[in-house]
């Protein structure tokens, strides 16, 4: 009996399995408008709803994270499966700019983003942006006592005082603006208090949330995670208040998110539509519908009214287009901090 | 035969892939990435938490074995289970649970503590099977030759119990090395998290691959050592003759105390996870995702029983060639298939995302490739216990089908599949089980679009969005659980 019956369950489970991975499991679908995406993915699929209902044009998402999806597609090269690229920020288009792979993003499109918001080479654009901030936990630090610029933060009073998440791609735009306004020697420098001071965690909101926790009194990180936490439950920031460097400061700077069609795109059209979509009044009202805190980057156009306003955060005048994103990391290599 | 050289032959590509990737730089790069201060503090810290750990799970192992095997503990039998319990809350699972109720449980300490509670049961089940094996004349024996109850334990029952033990801390330190979700979680970073941050910066830079060619010598010096410790002493018995059980020791005032100590490792290493799971799933403001979880869950069973088949195809040829005679062949097959496997899952997926993108195109982001991974990650396991299912039918049986006309796969079909079919059962399990929580390799390979439960677990768990992150561990702990049952059923396969 159980010599028939084993073979049996053996291949119903086979058969089970190959029916599994193949109903279950999306598969790439040549047919669809594919985009490779290390933007949040709340705000993506707002995005895409948006635009499929707006075109009939059906979207698939890849999600992924800043530095490592711009290098895949550098590896993939001319057969990469990515329609879209959208970032978190500038660095990591730029790699694949740098790889010749990007096809020009239509006028149109260009001409609905504000200029400081997008190269001048047309290669991509901006389609939203973030601010740095230092969070810090008023019960173990006073306003007072805050540094007057982030560069202060390697100094050794600041041993163990602040927190930052080094390893993500938010932190390394920051610091590739940093390698642009001060320099190599400066930002090697600096990398070096980091590594003595700072306390790592694993993302953004890990550095909120011990900062709330009175783990670590300040920490670097960008506006929105805080803005969000406060419009929802309050849960992981209610101990913290924000505190801006202004001032142009390097602890100021402004991060541009970017969007750009692959120039080995096979919906070329397609791509370029998705990227008026989200540039255009509707898509950049998005921003603001979806409780992603992010900065809207299109003409005139509001972004969240909880935000203080882009133009009143003094950040420093650094073309977010010659972003080095490699440099830093091997910089940040070097410092022995990845 | 050849079909055994195949499937160590893609075994093996993971490590081959990785070595060319970090020499393709330059040897001088390749240099210049290794002798550097990070990696000197990455290599203090995965060898203290590995030697810490994995002392700490010995101790705690051999302890809770003798207690339950040898003594007259008050249910032994209810014990045992609870003992081997924890091995169904997978160790991400249980940092996720003390971490998110003890924000600061970071560094070394946290990260022993929460490894050696999930990772014991792996020295216990193997120490408690050879205590139950063991053959009391031996001891009475050294005990009439004039040794004390001490020194008969000493030189009679831990040599004896030497290869349990060393098999034992041998699975526990391969998979510290492989660990990444614990110490993710509690900020203490080790190869693995090192080469995954390099992925995330860079993709495939060949400083990952360095990196990665580190931690592969790290497990080929783990394997070495075990090696080399276990030695080539037998402890065979002559004679086939009844083991007579030893007799259980008496407690007399250690019963209290013993009692107490495992009330509370159970309590830390079941009860805490327990309670924290239940603390966020009922947590206010906790919604359930439900279409999430459901497709996460189709993924991730669709996934492991294709891993899980796959696995025990291809080591069913590879355990066939092992029944031979011992060869400098088959020992080399051997080594290689555990070696590949002794590999964390962030060095097979690097591999094979990099051979993938560059000659296997039609492969690339295929969930196909995933299940390769999984089966080459959990290959061993499959083949354990195909081999000891194997032994149940003697080779003899085959040749005498072969003399009476069957081809070689008919005899093969016809009087092996049979006989070996409830350890081909066990192997399917013991892969589905595993493939259900792997991580670092799903990670990396995962198809567009598609979510595990150990995916989304983590892309919850990473934003510590706790509540959000309970409910696939709860599934991911109620797909583990069989595996108490299975491993307790089968303790002499672990062994």
């Amino acid at each position: 009996m159980i010599r028939r019956l084993v073979p049996a369950a053996l291949a119903v489970a086979a058969l089970t399995a190959a029916c599994g991975t193949g109903d279950e499991l999306p598969q790439l679908d040549p047919d669809k408008l594919t985009v490779y995406s290390a933007q949040h993915e709340n705000l993506v699929d707002a995005w895409v709803k948006g635009f499929t209902a707006d075109t009939g044009i059906e979207v698939q998402v890849r999600q992924g994270k800043d530095s490592s999806m711009g290098n895949q597609i550098v590896t993939e090269g001319a057969r990469s499966p990515a329609d879209v690229f959208l970032t978190e920020n500038s660095p990591a288009i730029t790699v694949v700019q740098n790889a010749d792979l990007l096809a020009p993003v239509d006028q149109t499109t260009l001409d609905q983003v504000d200029p400081a918001f997008r190269p001048s080479n047309g290669r991509w654009t901006g389609i939203a942006a973030r601010s740095t901030v230092l969070v810090y936990n008023p019960s173990l630090v006073s306003k007072a006592d805050l540094p007057a610029s982030m560069m202060d933060l390697a100094e050794p009073e600041y041993a163990g005082k602040w927190g930052a998440a080094p390893a993500g791609a938010d932190f390394q735009a920051i610091v590739a603006g940093m390698l642009e306004t001060k320099g190599e020697p400066a930002t090697s420098a600096w990398l070096a208090g980091l590594k003595k001071n700072a306390k790592v965690y694993q993302n953004n909101i890990a550095t909120m949330k011990a900062v709330n926790a009175g783990e670590v009194p300040m920490g670097v990180m960008y506006h929105y995670y805080w803005y969000r936490d406060q419009a929802l439950t309050q849960e992981g920031s209610k101990n913290t208040e924000l505190h801006y460097f202004r001032n142009e400061d390097v602890g100021a700077f402004v991060s541009v998110s970017g969007g750009g069609v692959l120039a080995s795109s096979k919906h070329a059209a397609d791509a370029q539509k998705f990227l008026a979509w989200i540039t255009s009044p509707k898509g950049q009202a998005v921003i603001a519908a979806s409780t992603s805190m992010e900065y809207a980057v299109g003409q005139d156009q509001p972004s969240d009214a909880a935000l203080p306003p882009l133009a009143a955060l003094e950040s420093p005048t650094v073309d977010p287009f010659a972003l080095d994103g490699p440099a830093v990391i091997e910089l940040m290599t070097q410092a022995g901090i990845i | 035969m050849l079909a055994a050289v195949l499937v160590t032959a893609v075994s093996v590509l993971p490590i081959l892939v990785v070595l060319a990737n970090a020499l393709g730089q330059g040897w001088s790069e390749a240099v210049a990435d290794v002798v550097r201060p990070r990696v000197g503090e990455l290599l203090r810290n995965t060898v203290s938490l590995m030697v810490l750990a994995t002392a700490a799970c010995a101790v705690l192992g051999v302890g809770c074995a003798w207690l339950v095997e040898r003594t007259g503990l008050p249910g032994a039998g209810w014990w045992r289970v609870l003992l081997v319990a924890p091995l169904a809350v997978p160790a991400f699972v249980n940092a996720y649970a003390w971490v998110s109720l003890r924000p600061a449980m970071t560094g070394l300490g946290g990260a022993v503590l929460i490894t050696t509670l999930s990772y014991f049961p792996l020295v216990f089940l193997p120490v408690s099977a050879a205590l139950r094996g063991l053959d009391r004349s031996w001891e009475d024996t050294a005990r009439s030759l004039g040794l004390g109850r001490w020194r008969t334990f000493a030189r009679i029952v831990l040599p004896q119990l030497r290869p349990a033990v060393l098999g034992g801390c041998l699975l526990v330190a391969l998979h510290l090395l492989a660990e990444f979700g614990v110490l993710a979680m509690l900020r203490f970073p080790t190869f693995t998290t090192a080469i995954l941050d390099q992925y995330e910066a860079a993709f495939d830079t060949g400083t990952g691959s360095v990196l990665a060619v580190v931690l592969v010598l790290l497990c080929v010096a783990v394997l070495t050592v075990e090696h080399v410790w276990r030695g080539r002493r037998g402890h065979a018995r002559i004679g086939a003759g009844v083991v007579r059980r030893s007799e259980a020791a008496a407690l007399g005032r250690w019963l209290a105390p013993s009692l107490l100590a495992l009330a509370v490792l159970v309590a830390l290493a079941l009860g805490v996870p327990a309670y924290s799971l239940g603390h966020w799933l009922a947590a206010p403001g906790a919604t359930v995702d439900g279409s999430g979880l459901a497709s996460a869950l189709a993924a991730t069973i669709g996934l492991a029983l294709a891993a899980a088949v796959l696995a025990c195809v291809a080591a069913f040829p590879v355990a066939l060639l092992l029944r031979r005679r011992q060869t400098l062949f088959t020992a080399t097959v051997e080594r290689l298939c555990y070696l590949a496997s002794s590999l964390p899952g962030v060095v097979v997926g690097l591999a094979l995302v990099m051979l993938a993108i560059r000659w296997a195109t039609g492969l690339y982001q295929s969930a196909t490739l995933l299940v390769i991974a999984y089966a080459i990650l959990f290959l061993p396991r499959a083949l354990v216990a195909i081999r000891t299912a194997l032994d149940q039918a003697p080779g003899g049986l085959i040749e005498s089908a072969r003399a009476l006309g069957d081809s070689p796969a008919r005899a093969v079909a016809r009087v092996v599949v049979p006989l070996a079919s409830p350890g081909i059962l066990t192997a399917l399990a013991l892969v589905f089980m595993a493939t259900t929580t792997e991580l670092t390799a799903t990670l990396l390979l995962a198809p567009t679009g598609t979510h595990t439960l150990a995916t989304g677990f983590w892309a919850a768990s990473s934003s510590l969005d706790y509540g959000a992150a309970a409910p696939y561990a709860v599934a991911m702990v109620l797909l583990s659980a069989p595996m108490t049952w299975l491993l307790l059923r089968q303790r002499a396969v672990v062994a």
